[in-house]
């Protein structure tokens, strides 16, 4: 098992770094030849990168258009990214103070997790729109993510694994040094969904979070007037102007 | 037009969502273009014979030329924040009108060509587990149909949390059908007018310059004054490019009796060109850079050739997010143009600042009676600004109104500034085959109009683009009111501007 899943989140961090990073470097180097941000739009390209941050912390669009929606997603993304702050203590040594401090509330974290996603589910099931435009794989996604967290908090609240051993793994993995992992059938489906999740990550639509930060109708400032915008494909075409 | 059936009109502030008609809009097409529409632009003229892989190819191309679609088509999470924002889908109850499941057309070829699970799953015809889909006739078929139930008016991209923008994917699909020999007629003719004759109603230089000439006896004849249409003027300070309609179509030439009697009062000379008589850019309708650019490029020509200090644009939507967002990329750097003065300019802006300025004055008795509302047209909404702060293209229009007439009231706060909604003919719907569509498409914003006409007596509604004109004259009649309701702002400037001894 502990030779299993050595290689397993070898592989899947490979995966994820590469596979996400090619993205990136695709979102970076594809050009946006003409300007159009949505209007109104910060006139400077610090407000611009100011509404990308509300974006991303605020869900600042989402709440223009649905609250009900708004407040699910914020319950699962804020318990979700409680969850993995928390999760950083198993791969470091000594541990940050600031994820020391948040200990406490990840067990939150993980409730408000588990409640956004069921209500994101059930949503997703029971309006008559949303199912319309839902896929398998949007609704594997849930219950992946679903799955993972119940399988965490089983380990938390019911069957306790070892933890000190789980994180001697994962420092272990770190340093390139096999260390036994416990043999809980709980803990072994925990890190095989998230081992999934990694895999999955960089094929899917979870490709949102990286991609928002690229999106032009948002990361754009409104000053096509005072600076012009030329993509280089573009300039080529200017070459036969007179 | 009895047989359209007439979404009913409630509430604005409680809109309720219609219940999903599958297949509802199914019919609904414009015709195909043909080889004489075709092939002066440069695309083949009928469905090429390989039409699969060159569309294919030309996604490739596309993905790779626009940040936009690459991004947008990875990262949608189907939350459907934007299923009921589109005036189609709330006029039609058609799920494919939905704007995440019209890029969903789009997506599924994606997946299926240019991403790892698509081609691997889809290779094994199980490419539905991730949406993927063969590039079949009748996806397609669907494309046409339902690309062209978008007005590309991006409300959907102002309610996505990731800002994606239909208007986008549809631009795309439109230029690749456009690329296999699958054009829209009405488009495809229209930009053969413009490259032939220089603007989309294919009005000759010589019959626009009869026209001018009539339209400046009736500006004598109605304020005593010599009160001039310039065309070709060359050394003129100012060239104003304009959408067609405003020759002639009414209310649209009102306006454009109100822009010359504006320069008059303010003694700027101006003149219009016969080379770039149209402000409108129907390239940006097929999403095609190079045809925009080609269109673009008239204004720089006819700019330089009448050796003009300013360009100043007319009434129109489509045309002034060109114009503002595009111009300088496309044909500039304009220095040739006055550095003091924005390039290009807005007429509203020009207007205002007048009136800021105490340049002109306006006797808002010209106007005595009416009621005003404003619609705020979708692309001057959200893809162009006026003035120079954020959100001046809600302000500018709204005081110069407000400066005019006696009584001036907004409409539903869901309906205006970002949030308004298309008038149901704009991004190259305007065609007579597609007014089912256009009339429950106009829907929203007609239940709109009709609260504030119930409750504050509005008697008319401004609006700023030559297709918002055209199309609210046609469909307001279908719901009760009456055609003349729709005026241009620069009719009420018209109707209240004091001219002759201004001290
Ligand atoms: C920059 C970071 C991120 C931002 C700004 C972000 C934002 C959003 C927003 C606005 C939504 C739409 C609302 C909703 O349906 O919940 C969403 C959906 C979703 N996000 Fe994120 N997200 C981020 C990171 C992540 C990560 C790291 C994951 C998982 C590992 C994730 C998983 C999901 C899933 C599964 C959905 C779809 C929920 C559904 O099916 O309804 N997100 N995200
Ligand atoms: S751009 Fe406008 S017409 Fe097109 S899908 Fe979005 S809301 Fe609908
Ligand atoms: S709002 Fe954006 S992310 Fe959500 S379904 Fe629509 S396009 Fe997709």
């Amino acid at each position: 098992m502990t030779t299993f899943f050595a290689v397993l989140y070898y592989a899947a961090f490979a995966v994820l770094v590469v596979g996400v990073g090619l993205k990136i470097a695709q979102y970076a180097r594809v050009p946006a030849p003409l300007k159009i941000p949505t209007t109104p739009a910060p006139l400077t390209r610090s407000g611009a990168a100011l509404r990308v941050g509300r974006e991303v912390a605020l869900f600042e669009s989402l709440f223009k258009a649905n609250k009900p929606l708004w407040i699910f997603a914020m319950v699962f993304h804020l318990g979700l990214a409680l969850v993995l702050i928390r999760h950083l203590r198993y791969f470091q040594d000594p541990v940050w103070l600031p994820v020391a401090l948040l200990q406490p509330f990840g067990i939150y974290g993980g409730m408000a997790m588990i409640a956004g996603l069921a209500a994101l589910l059930v949503r997703r099931i029971i309006v008559q729109r949303i199912a319309y435009i839902s896929g398998p794989s949007d609704y594997a996604m849930l219950v992946l993510l679903l799955a993972i967290g119940f399988s965490g908090m089983m380990m938390k609240m019911v069957a306790h694994t070892d933890i000190i051993a789980v994180k001697a793994f994962f420092t272990g993995l770190m340093v390139f040094e096999l260390r036994p992992l416990p043999a809980d059938p709980i803990l072994g489906l925990h890190l095989l969904l998230v081992a999934v999740l990694m895999l999955v990550f960089p094929f899917s639509k979870l490709l949102h979070a990286p991609g928002i930060f690229f999106s032009p109708t948002r990361n754009q400032a409104d000053d096509p007037r005072e600076r012009r915008h030329l993509a280089p494909w573009a300039a080529d075409l200017e070459r036969e102007r007179t | 037009m009895a047989d359209i059936e007439i979404p009913p009109m409630g509430d604005p502030g409680e809109r309720a969502i219609p219940c999903l008609k599958p297949g509802a809009m199914a019919t609904s097409k414009p015709y195909v273009a043909a080889a004489a529409h075709n092939e002066p632009l440069g695309f083949p003229g009928a469905l090429v014979p390989d039409w699969q892989e060159k569309g294919i190819a030309r996604m490739g191309e596309l993905l790779g030329k626009y940040k936009s679609l690459q991004v947008f088509m990875d990262i949608c999470v189907k939350c459907g924040a934007c299923a009921d924002k589109c005036h189609y889908f709330l006029g039609t109850g058609d799920p494919k009108n939905m704007p995440v499941a019209r890029q969903d057309l789009f997506r599924s070829v994606y997946r299926r060509y240019f991403t790892p699970a698509g081609k691997a799953l889809g290779a094994v015809g199980l490419g539905k587990l991730v949406g993927a889909r063969e590039f079949t006739k009748d996806v397609l078929d669907e494309w046409f149909n339902y690309f062209h139930q978008c007005s590309q008016c991006r409300r959907c991209s102002v309610f996505c949390p990731y800002g994606i923008d239909t208007a986008e994917v549809s631009m795309a699909a439109r230029d690749i059908m456009d690329n296999i020999g699958q054009g829209h007629k009405y488009a495809n003719e229209i930009l053969g007018k413009v490259h032939k004759i220089g603007n989309n109603l294919g009005l000759p230089g010589p019959a626009l310059i009869d026209n001018l000439e009539g339209l400046e006896e009736d500006l004598k004849d109605e304020t005593g004054l010599d009160i001039r249409m310039p065309v070709n003027q060359h050394g003129a300070e100012i060239l104003l490019v304009t959408p067609s309609a405003d020759f002639f179509a009414e209310p649209h030439v009102l306006g454009l009796m109100g822009y010359a009697k504006v320069f008059h009062a303010a003694g700027t000379s101006w003149t219009v060109s016969t080379k770039a008589t149209e402000a409108a850019n129907f390239a940006l309708f097929i999403g095609n850079y190079e045809q925009m650019r080609k269109v673009a490029m008239r204004i720089r020509e006819a700019a330089l050739e009448l050796g003009v200090k300013r360009i100043v644009f007319g009434e129109c939507g489509h045309a002034w997010r060109v114009a503002y967002s595009f111009l300088n990329t496309l044909i500039g750097p304009m220095d040739f143009l006055d550095p003091r003065y924005p390039a290009p300019q807005h007429i509203l802006e020009f207007t205002y600042d007048l009136i800021k300025r105490g340049g002109i004055k306006l006797d808002k008795s010209g106007n005595d009676g009416m009621v005003l509302t404003f619609h705020d047209s979708c692309n001057v909404a959200r893809a162009s600004r006026m003035g120079d702060f954020e959100g001046g293209q809600f302000v500018i229009p709204r005081e110069v109104i407000k400066a005019c007439v006696p009584k001036f009231v907004d409409m539903h706060p869901d309906t205006t500034h970002e949030k308004t909604f298309c008038c149901g003919g704009g991004g190259g719907l305007l065609t007579d085959e597609l007014m089912d569509l256009r009339i429950k498409g106009a829907a929203p914003r007609m239940e709109a109009l009709t609260d504030v006409a119930k409750r504050e007596g509005v008697t008319h509604m401004a609006a700023i683009c030559a297709i918002c004109k055209a199309q609210f004259t046609k469909v307001l009649p279908t719901y009760g009111f009456d055609r003349e309701m729709v005026v241009s702002v620069h009719q009420l400037v018209s109707n209240a501007i004091i001219l002759g001894n201004n001290d």
